[in-house]
């Protein structure tokens, strides 16, 4: 029997989010990220610390010391980092700490988060060139693989990810597109020449990431034992298993009276009881067997909602026309040679603050899915309309750059 | 003249135009000799009404924000139940049978002359009232339930009924406008010799002392610097103010000429269509929303604004144009305005026809001076309309009122 991996990947973030910030600032005020209550960017880190960076760092860094083999692979966006540095340098030193034991592969992104490459590639290419600098300087370490913001994926992405010499990219393993295929093969993105494509298993991923402490589901309690079973069902003779979701689950999406510390800790004992059973950073799953096929997604697609699409991001009218305003400040921008004009545009455009425009759960009351730290889609809107004068005020008083509209 | 005088919010604690007419009607009422007792129906202090009695008919405390239901009566109060008193005052109807229990001992154990109700929060009491004294009932209309409903299919059957009742019983009608008068002999099938207009007035005086800052809108007046024009809307945001149509206007009058730029202030149960249909417009980022603004954020949204405009489906009166015209607006106003009757120096246009209004905005836009002409103009107007007017005009009619009746008595 041929070793058979499971490809962990945790990504890691937290925006900037924009306080409640009105017309009577406009002009006046810059600080669109001075929040307080639950626009709080400290506040908010130090609880998300408390409950997820500092325990699962902790159960990390103890089940590498137990277990030769455990490894995984992580993303930190630029915004987090910067939260870190500012607010929480002994945290940050937690995350080197894992890093550092070379068993942790840090995986390429925008710095911000954004959805820069659906709007202009030199700046989706700025910010990901911003990011690699940011973890060569911060961790010491160069980033190989890809991963776009909230794993928004076609075949261009690919196309871009190969010629930028990238050894592998990740996407949602979606059914409507892989059909009779199985997303625990490794694939080849159609047109590219060295790129190697891993795919989320998005049934096993989703039920630690979403489902793991929901009482209604049919499967909870989850324990460690069943778990592994339905891992090994999954797997089967295939190469590996990708297991991707957000950090956050461990602690903050899935509390810690859920059991999900000690579930992660007995299920990582299991997976190495059989023998040839692996944890592969992502570029170990990448060689670790031939290409099972060509994959082509011409339509874009991400790990988010039934839809698997960008309509959490850009669904609605306001959420088309904020970052049409927004990306169109591109050029002026970037010429104002303002570092902290340009700091905070890039902020804005992290796509946590387009989701929070989003209107496809907000009638329904689901809260659950609908996590933002406004009252209603439509004051996110309003907020982020205000700071978009307000970057356009500054634009045209201190740089002379352009009119104050459109 | 012994007055009673049946109201439902005053300031500070108003959130609209009723409590401010109330409160300069009551204020020169008083200066013209009545002897006014005023009922609200929470419970909080009016520092600026030593010239009456102000009498609380519950112990809620005000919500200003939404005039305990004067102006949507989807909205339930707030109860804190700790307190007995508290009990049973769930609903907006809750409130007012409190209201008129109070009226119902306050009048057994006082001399009135003439009692005077302001719209259908306090009809039902003002029916009571007189009821219970025999002292002439004044019905003040301010809006009526076809109003606030933007004249949807009449709005809310129970509140048309309490106003068909009133309108029927009261001695007298006071309308705001003829617009209103006509809705009343239209829609109540009350005789026109019934209804008096009295026009609402602006307290000039109350408007002194106040210096435009700048600062508070810094983005629109860099705007203006830029020459761009600053439409404005100070209002609620309900379906009675047509500003679904003003917005629909505004981006017709931006594919004309794009240096404009419109003010929404104030806050409603519209809002959150209003910035929904902005972005499905593709004028989003020329739509400016303050929220709830009071004090001296509101008086510079007066002063910020080039072109007011009152885009109402139905405006029995419309106080807020006499003030953007005292802040030297241009003025636009519906034909469905009732302050339209009183200024002749404005611009109209009948609240559906966006094209017309859109055409209007960019005329008065590119147009340096007829926008001075009639910012000027209107000035002349609004000053020879006073509350002293009003109030000697209400006098008289208690007057007459006052010799009907004991007239009537000694007949009986």
């Amino acid at each position: 029997m041929s070793a058979r991996g499971i490809t962990l990947y945790l990504h890691a973030h937290q925006p900037w989010r924009i306080r409640q910030y009105s017309i009577f600032d406009t002009a006046n005020n810059h600080d669109y990220f001075a929040g307080a209550d639950k626009q709080d960017n400290k506040a908010i880190l130090d609880k998300v610390s408390e409950k997820s960076y500092l325990p699962m760092n902790r159960l990390l860094k103890e089940l590498m010391n137990r277990h030769d083999d455990f490894k995984l692979s992580l993303s930190i966006t630029g915004t987090l980092i910067e939260q870190l540095e500012q607010y929480r340098p002994d945290v940050l030193e937690t995350f080197k700490d894992i890093v550092s034991t070379g068993k942790v592969e840090i995986v390429a992104e925008t710095y911000y988060h954004s959805l820069a490459f659906f709007y202009d590639v030199d700046e989706f290419t700025a910010q990901v060139d911003a990011h690699r600098k940011k973890i060569q300087s911060v961790f010491g370490v160069t980033p190989k693989v890809f991963r776009n913001t909230e794993l928004a994926y076609n075949d261009s992405l690919a196309q871009w990810a190969d010629k930028q010499g990238y050894k592998a990219i990740l996407a949602e393993g979606w059914d409507p597109i892989l059909q009779w295929r199985s997303a625990n093969y490794i694939y080849k993105p159609i047109g590219t020449d060295d790129i190697r494509l891993l795919l989320k298993n998005y049934k096993l991923s989703d039920d630690l990431a979403f489902r793991f402490s929901n009482r209604n589901w049919e499967g909870w309690p989850l324990t460690a034992d069943t778990y592994h079973s339905w891992a090994e069902a999954s797997i089967g003779e295939a190469p590996l298993t990708n297991l991707f979701m957000d950090y956050e689950t461990f602690g903050e999406h899935q509390w810690d009276d859920s059991g999900i510390f000690d579930f992660f800790e007995h299920f990582v004992g299991m997976w190495h009881t059989t023998p040839n059973n692996r944890f592969y950073t992502v570029s170990e799953a990448a060689a670790a067997d031939d290409i099972a096929g060509e994959i082509s997604m011409p339509h874009t697609v991400t790990w988010a909602d039934t839809e698997r699409d960008l309509t959490a991001w850009l669904g609605n009218s306001m959420q088309h026309e904020a970052m049409h305003y927004l990306y169109d400040l591109r050029e002026e921008v970037m010429r104002s040679n303002d570092i902290e004009l340009i700091s905070d545009w890039r902020k804005l455009q992290t796509s946590d603050n387009a989701y929070y425009m989003c209107t496809k759960w907000f009638s329904d009351g689901d809260v659950h899915a609908y996590f933002s730290p406004y009252d209603s889609p439509y004051d996110a809107f309003l907020y982020f309309m205000n700071t978009i004068r307000d970057m356009r005020y500054r634009l045209h008083k201190y740089h002379g750059t352009r009119r104050l509209y459109g | 003249m012994r007055l009673l005088m049946l109201g439902w919010e005053l300031p500070p604690h108003n959130s609209g135009g009723l409590g401010v007419a109330c409160f300069y009607m009551a204020r020169a009422l008083s200066r013209a000799g009545a002897k006014i007792d005023f009922v609200v129906p929470y419970t909080a202090s009016h520092s600026q009404t030593d010239f009456m009695t102000v009498h609380n008919a519950t112990p809620l405390q005000p919500l200003f924000k939404n005039g305990m239901g004067a102006y949507d009566s989807r909205y339930v109060i707030e109860v804190s139940k700790t307190q007995l008193a508290m009990q049973g005052l769930h609903t907006i109807r809750d409130v007012q049978h409190r209201y008129i229990e109070y009226v119902e001992d306050l009048v057994t154990s006082k001399e009135i002359d003439v009692i005077h109700a302001h719209d259908w929060l306090t009809m039902e009491a003002g029916v009571r009232a007189k009821e219970i004294t025999g002292a002439p009932l004044v019905v003040h209309v301010h809006a009526t339930e076809y109003d606030r409903s933007g004249h949807y299919a009449g709005g809310n059957p129970i509140v048309h009924e309490i106003e068909q009742q009133a309108l029927m019983i009261a001695d007298k009608i006071i309308a705001v406008s003829n617009n209103t008068k006509h809705l009343i002999v239209q829609k109540y099938g009350i005789p026109a010799s019934k209804i008096d207009v009295i026009y609402n007035a602006l307290d000039i005086e109350s408007l002194a002392g106040y210096i435009h800052n700048e600062q508070t809108y810094g983005y629109i007046s860099s705007l203006k610097k830029e020459g761009y024009t600053i439409v404005g809307a100070i209002t609620r945001f309900t379906v009675q103010k047509g500003l679904t149509q003003l917005l629909e206007a505004m981006a017709k009058a931006c594919s004309k000429y794009d240096k404009l730029v419109l003010l929404l202030a104030g806050d409603g149960e519209q809002r959150d269509e209003l910035l929904r249909l902005g972005a499905d417009l593709g004028i989003a980022d020329k739509v400016l929303f303050t929220g709830f603004v009071r004090g001296q954020e509101w008086r510079d949204a007066f002063s910020v604004v080039d072109i007011f405009v009152m885009s109402s489906v139905s405006e029995p009166f419309g106080l807020t144009a006499l003030e953007a015209a005292h802040h030297d607006s241009a003025l636009i106003l519906t034909n469905q305005s009732g302050v339209g009757e009183v200024l002749s120096n404005v611009l109209r246009y009948d609240f559906w026809d966006t094209d017309k209004l859109a055409d209007q905005l960019v005329g008065v836009a590119t147009s340096h001076s007829l926008r001075q002409e009639l910012a000027e103009n209107v000035k002349h107007e609004y000053a020879n309309i006073s509350w002293r007017q009003v109030a000697s005009t209400c006098m008289a009619l208690y007057g007459r009122l006052g010799e009907f009746s004991s007239q009537g008595r000694a007949i009986a």
